[in-house]
C-alpha cells in the first residue's frame, strides 16, 4: 500500500465525564479508501471518540484535523459540512415516513421529493443499496431500515462514514451485502470506520485495524499482517484463548416441554406460532432467528412474563412428574419450587434497577426471604461483593448505582444474581450482546459451568458463530414458527442462516 | 470555526461539602439579588427587610412554636405524598385528601360529640380521617393499576370533588344558621378537639416527628419500601422479578392518603376546630415542592419544609410591617426557590469556558 495521507487525524484527544476518563490522549488516523476496523473492550472510548468526530460530544482537550486542515467540530451539523456521517446503533427515523423522506428530513433548501428519490436511487445503484425510496419505514425490516440510515449519510455528502456495531442486528446472509456494500463505498475512496466486536467480520471486512485501550490509543496496523489472537491480545493486555469449550452433555433428561405454544402481542399479531421444543438438563438449547422473531416472547412465556393465547409449557421434575408452567406468574413459579433464572436481554430496563446499587441489585430476587416486615442487607451486600470478585466486576464498590457500570460489568452482575439463585432452568436472551472478547468469554464459561451442573440453559443468541460453538442444539426461529432443531455439532453457517430467513431453510431458490 | 465560548459536561460525584457550598453560594446570590430588587422597587434597606423575615419565624415564643406547628402540618402531607413520589405516582392529590380526612373528623365532632366518650371519640376522628384519606387516595390508583389511566389528571380532579364535598357540608351543617359555613365545632364542650400537651403546639410536631421517623424507616428499611422503590424505578423489572405491581401501587396510595387524612385530623381536630374550603390552604401542592427539593428523603424535607414556612411567614410579616402587599413577599420567595432549585444545575454539571490562547497541540 503506497503512502497516503490521512483523511482525519485525530491528536492528543481527551475527555472526560466526570472523574471518568473516556479518551486519553487518544490518537486515531482515517484515510481514504479504506475500511478501518476500530476495536476495544466495552469502555475503552471507541464510541466516545466517534461521537466527537460526528459531533455529539465536544473533546475537553486535542486537536482534529481533516485533509490536513485543524477544524473545531461543534455540532453534528458541523460534522456533516466536513463530510463525516455516522450511523448509530439506534436508528435515528420517523417511522410513518417514506425513506426518501428521511432522507431528506431537516435539510435545508426547497422540497423536491421527486429529485430527491432520482439521486436516492442513483446512490443505491452506485454501491449496490437495495432502498425503495417511497417505502414506509415501519414496513422494513432491520437490515433496510439501515440501509436507509446509510442512504441518509451518503445523501448528505458524507465521504468520512463511521457504522457503530453495524452488523449487531443483521442476519449473516444481511451482513454479507453490507460488507459488499461497505466495498464498493471504499473503491469509491470513501473513508470507512466500523466499530465491531466480531474478529472474524474485522478480518473479513477492514484493510486496517486501530486497537484502543482504557481510552487510550495502542497502535495500528494492516489487517492482513495481524491475526484474531494477536487483536484480542492488544485489546485486553495480556494473552487470551479463543477457543469456546462445548463439553458432551452428561445424562441429559428433559426438563420444559413446550407444546403448541401459540403467543398473541397486544396488537393482536402472532409473535409464536404452535411452537414446541424440549429443553434438556445438562444441555444448552441455543435459539437462532433473526431478532423480532419470538425469542423475546418465548423466554418470557417460560418465565411467567408473557399471556399466551395456546400450548403449554411443563417444567419436569426430576423424579419424572410433569407441572405446568403456563398461566403462573414469576412469584407462584419461584413458590412452586421452580428456581428459574432468567437473564433478559433488556438489562437496566428489566433484569436490573440502574438507579440501584449493587447490594440492592442483588436483593431483587431475595427480598422476600424471611418473615420480618423489614429487608435483610446483610446477606445481598455479601453476594454482591462474592460476585463482583468472583465475576472480576469493574466497580468502585458495591454501593456503585448499576447504571455507572459499563455494559459488560452490568451483564456480569446479572449473570452473577441469577446463577448465586442455583437455578434449575436458565434462560439468557443476548447474554454478550455489546460485550468485548473477555467479558463474553467469561460469560460463555459461566454458562458451561451451569450446564455442567446439570441446569437446562436456554441460549437465545444473534452471533451465529458463537452458537454453533457453544450450544448442543439449536432451535432456530423464523417468523416466530420453528424452523427446525439441529444439532450444534455439525450445523454449518449458511444453513442456520438460511432456516433463518426460510421456514426449513429450503436451499433451492436461495 | 471557532471553538465555542463554552461547553456543558457532567460532573462525576461531588464530595458532599462541595455540594452544600454550591448551595450555600446559590442562597447567598439570591439573598443578593433580593435586596436588589428591594432597592430598586421600594427603597427599602433590605437588611431591615431580612431581619424582618427573621423575626416572622423568631421573634417570640408564640411566633417559633407558629412556625414549628405550620412547619409539622406542611411536613405531614409531604410525608404522605412521598411513598407515591417514590413510585412514580403523581399524587397531586394531597389537597383533597387532608380536606376529606379533616371533613371525617369534623363529621364525627359534629355527629358523635358528647355521645361517645371523647377518648373514643377522638380515636373515631383518627381512624375515619385516615380511612377517608385513603379512600381518596385509593380510587386513583385503582383506575391507575387497572386501566392505567394517568394519576396525575385523577388526583388533581379528586380535590375539586373534596372541595365541594366539603362545601356541602357546610351549608349541611352550617353554624349559626345562615351563615353558611360550619364555625368552631363544639366551642364550649371542646368535644373532639385533640388534647394539649404542654402548649396548644406541642402535640401536633410530636405526632409528626413521629410519622417522619416512621415513613423514613418503611422508605427505607422495609420490604414495602423496597418494592416501592422497584416499581416506581421499571415496572418491568418489578414484574420480573414477581412484585405484584398493581397491589404495590393501591397498597402506597392507600398509604399515602391515610397520612393526609391525619393532616386533614390535626388541622380540624388540633388548629382550626372547624372545616372550610381552604383549610387544606394549598399544602397539598406545597407538598409537592417540599418533597421534590429534598429528594424524597423524609429528613431532608424537615428542612425544605422549613425554609418554605420560614419564608411564608417571613412574607407575611414583611407585608404587614412595610405596608407592602403580600405579592412583594412572593417575589422574594420565588427569587430564593429560583436560584436553589437552579444551583442542582450547577451540582450536576460544570460549564468548561474556551481557553484563551489554546493553539498548540498540533
Amino acid at each position: 500500500m503506497e503512502k497516503k495521507t490521512a483523511a482525519v487525524k485525530m491528536r492528543n484527544i481527551t475527555k472526560r465525564f466526570g472523574s471518568i476518563v473516556a479518551n486519553d490522549k487518544c490518537w486515531l488516523d482515517i484515510y481514504r479508501g479504506e475500511i478501518l476496523a476500530l476495536l476495544g473492550e466495552n469502555g475503552s472510548g471507541k464510541t466516545t471518540l466517534m461521537n466527537m468526530l460526528s459531533g455529539i460530544y465536544f473533546p475537553d482537550e486535542g486537536q482534529i484535523t481533516i485533509d490536513g486542515k485543524d477544524v473545531v467540530i461543534r455540532s453534528p451539523k458541523d460534522a456533516f459540512d466536513l463530510g463525516i456521517g455516522m450511523i448509530h446503533q439506534h436508528f435515528k427515523l420517523v417511522d410513518v415516513l417514506t425513506a426518501a423522506e428521511n432522507i431528506v428530513l431537516g435539510l435545508e433548501g426547497k422540497l423536491d421529493l421527486k429529485a430527491a428519490s432520482a439521486r436516492i436511487r442513483e446512490i443505491c445503484d452506485t454501491y449496490g443499496f437495495e432502498v425503495d425510496p417511497d417505502q414506509k419505514i415501519y414496513d422494513m425490516s432491520v437490515s433496510q431500515k439501515q440501509t436507509v440510515e446509510i442512504v441518509k449519510v451518503l445523501y448528505r455528502g458524507a465521504d468520512i462514514l463511521i457504522l457503530d456495531e453495524p452488523t449487531a442486528v443483521l442476519t449473516p446472509q444481511e451482513t454479507d451485502k453490507l460488507f459488499t456494500v461497505l466495498r464498493n463505498m471504499r473503491d469509491d475512496n470513501k473513508a470507512v470506520v466500523i466499530i465491531t466486536h466480531k474478529m472474524h467480520e474485522v478480518e473479513a471486512l477492514s484493510d486496517r485495524v486501530a486497537v484502543l485501550r482504557h481510552g487510550q490509543f495502542i497502535g495500528d496496523m494492516l489487517t492482513k499482517d495481524t491475526n484474531a489472537q494477536e487483536m484480542t491480545n492488544m485489546m485486553v493486555g495480556r494473552p487470551v484463548t479463543l477457543n469456546i469449550d462445548r463439553p458432551e452433555p452428561k445424562d441429559p433428561k428433559p426438563r420444559i416441554l413446550v407444546e403448541g405454544l401459540t403467543v398473541r402481542s397486544m396488537d393482536g399479531i402472532v409473535k409464536l406460532d404452535d411452537v414446541s421444543f424440549t429443553a434438556n438438563a445438562g444441555e444448552i438449547l441455543g435459539i437462532a432467528g433473526i431478532s423480532g422473531c419470538g425469542q423475546k416472547e418465548l423466554l418470557e412465556a417460560i418465565a411467567g412474563l408473557q399471556p399466551t393465547e395456546a400450548g403449554s409449557i411443563r417444567y419436569v421434575e426430576d423424579d419424572g412428574t410433569e407441572e405446568e408452567l403456563l398461566g403462573k406468574d414469576p412469584l407462584s413459579i419461584a413458590e412452586m419450587g421452580v428456581t428459574l433464572s432468567f437473564v433478559p436481554e433488556d438489562r437496566l430496563g428489566m433484569g436490573l434497577v440502574g438507579n440501584m446499587d449493587l447490594a440492592d441489585n442483588m436483593m431483587l430476587r431475595s427480598f422476600r426471604r424471611g418473615k420480618s416486615l423489614f429487608t435483610d442487607r446483610r446477606t445481598p451486600k455479601k453476594l454482591a461483593e462474592t460476585v463482583v470478585q468472583e465475576l472480576e466486576v469493574n466497580t468502585p464498590g458495591v454501593s456503585t448505582p448499576v447504571r455507572r457500570l459499563s455494559g459488560g460489568n452490568v451483564q456480569k452482575v446479572l449473570v452473577g444474581r441469577e446463577i448465586a439463585a442455583a437455578p434449575t432452568v436458565l434462560l439468557t436472551a443476548y447474554a454478550v450482546r455489546g460485550l468485548d472478547i473477555n467479558s463474553s468469554y467469561m460469560i460463555y464459561d459461566l454458562i458451561n459451568r451451569q450446564k455442567a451442573a446439570g441446569v437446562a440453559v436456554i441460549y437465545v443468541g444473534e452471533d451465529l458463530d458463537v452458537l454453533l460453538e457453544l450450544a448442543d442444539r439449536i432451535l432456530v426461529l423464523c417468523g416466530g414458527k420453528v424452523s427446525g432443531i439441529v444439532p450444534g455439532r455439525g450445523a454449518t453457517k449458511r444453513k442456520v442462516g438460511l432456516m433463518m430467513t426460510k421456514l426449513g431453510g429450503d436451499t433451492q431458490d436461495a | 470555526m471557532h471553538e465555542p465560548l463554552f461547553h456543558i459536561s457532567k460532573r462525576g460525584a461531588l464530595p458532599w461539602y462541595r455540594a452544600w457550598l454550591i448551595r450555600g453560594l446559590a442562597l447567598l446570590a439570591a439573598l443578593v439579588l433580593c435586596a436588589v430588587v428591594t432597592t430598586l422597587l421600594t427603597g427599602i434597606n433590605p437588611l431591615q427587610v431580612y431581619v424582618t423575615i427573621f423575626k416572622g419565624s423568631f421573634a417570640s415564643s408564640r411566633r417559633f412554636w407558629d412556625m414549628l406547628q405550620r412547619l409539622s402540618i406542611l411536613l405531614c402531607v409531604s410525608l404522605a405524598v412521598t411513598p407515591a413520589f417514590r413510585m412514580r405516582f403523581w399524587n397531586i392529590g394531597g389537597e383533597g385528601q387532608v380536606l376529606v380526612g379533616g371533613l371525617a373528623s369534623a363529621a364525627c365532632m359534629i355527629l358523635l360529640g358528647g355521645k361517645v366518650p371523647d377518648a373514643g371519640l377522638i380515636a373515631l376522628m383518627t381512624v375515619s380521617a385516615m380511612v377517608a384519606g385513603a379512600i381518596w387516595g385509593g380510587i386513583p390508583a385503582v383506575f391507575k393499576a387497572r386501566w392505567g389511566t394517568n394519576e396525575t389528571l385523577f388526583t388533581l380532579m379528586m380535590n375539586y370533588v373534596a372541595i365541594q364535598l366539603v362545601r356541602y357540608f357546610s351549608v349541611v351543617w352550617e353554624s349559626p344558621k345562615g351563615s353558611g359555613s360550619i364555625g368552631v365545632i363544639n366551642p364550649s364542650t371542646h368535644w373532639g378537639w385533640l388534647p394539649e400537651i404542654g402548649n396548644a403546639y406541642f402535640l401536633k410536631v410530636l405526632v409528626v416527628a413521629l410519622l417522619t421517623i416512621g415513613v423514613y424507616i418503611y422508605l427505607n428499611y422495609s420490604k414495602h419500601g423496597y418494592e416501592i422503590a422497584v416499581v416506581g424505578e421499571s415496572e418491568r423489572t418489578a414484574r420480573y422479578v414477581g412484585i405484584k405491581v398493581e397491589k404495590v401501587i393501591i397498597r402506597t396510595m392507600l398509604l399515602s392518603g391515610a397520612l393526609c387524612g391525619i393532616a386533614g385530623l390535626l388541622l380540624v381536630g388540633g388548629t382550626d376546630h372547624t372545616i372550610t374550603d381552604t383549610t387544606a390552604g394549598g399544602r397539598g401542592f406545597t407538598a409537592v415542592m417540599v418533597s421534590w427539593l429534598a429528594k424524597f428523603n423524609p429528613v431532608w424535607m424537615i428542612l425544605t419544609s422549613f425554609l418554605l414556612v420560614f419564608l411564608g411567614k417571613g412574607a407575611e410579616q414583611i407585608s404587614s410591617q412595610f405596608q407592602l402587599n403580600q405579592s412583594f413577599s412572593d417575589i422574594l420567595t420565588g427569587i430564593i426557590l429560583f436560584f436553589i432549585i437552579g444551583s442542582e444545575f450547577f451540582i450536576n454539571y460544570q460549564i468548561n469556558f474556551r481557553k484563551s490562547g489554546d493553539k498548540e497541540g498540533k
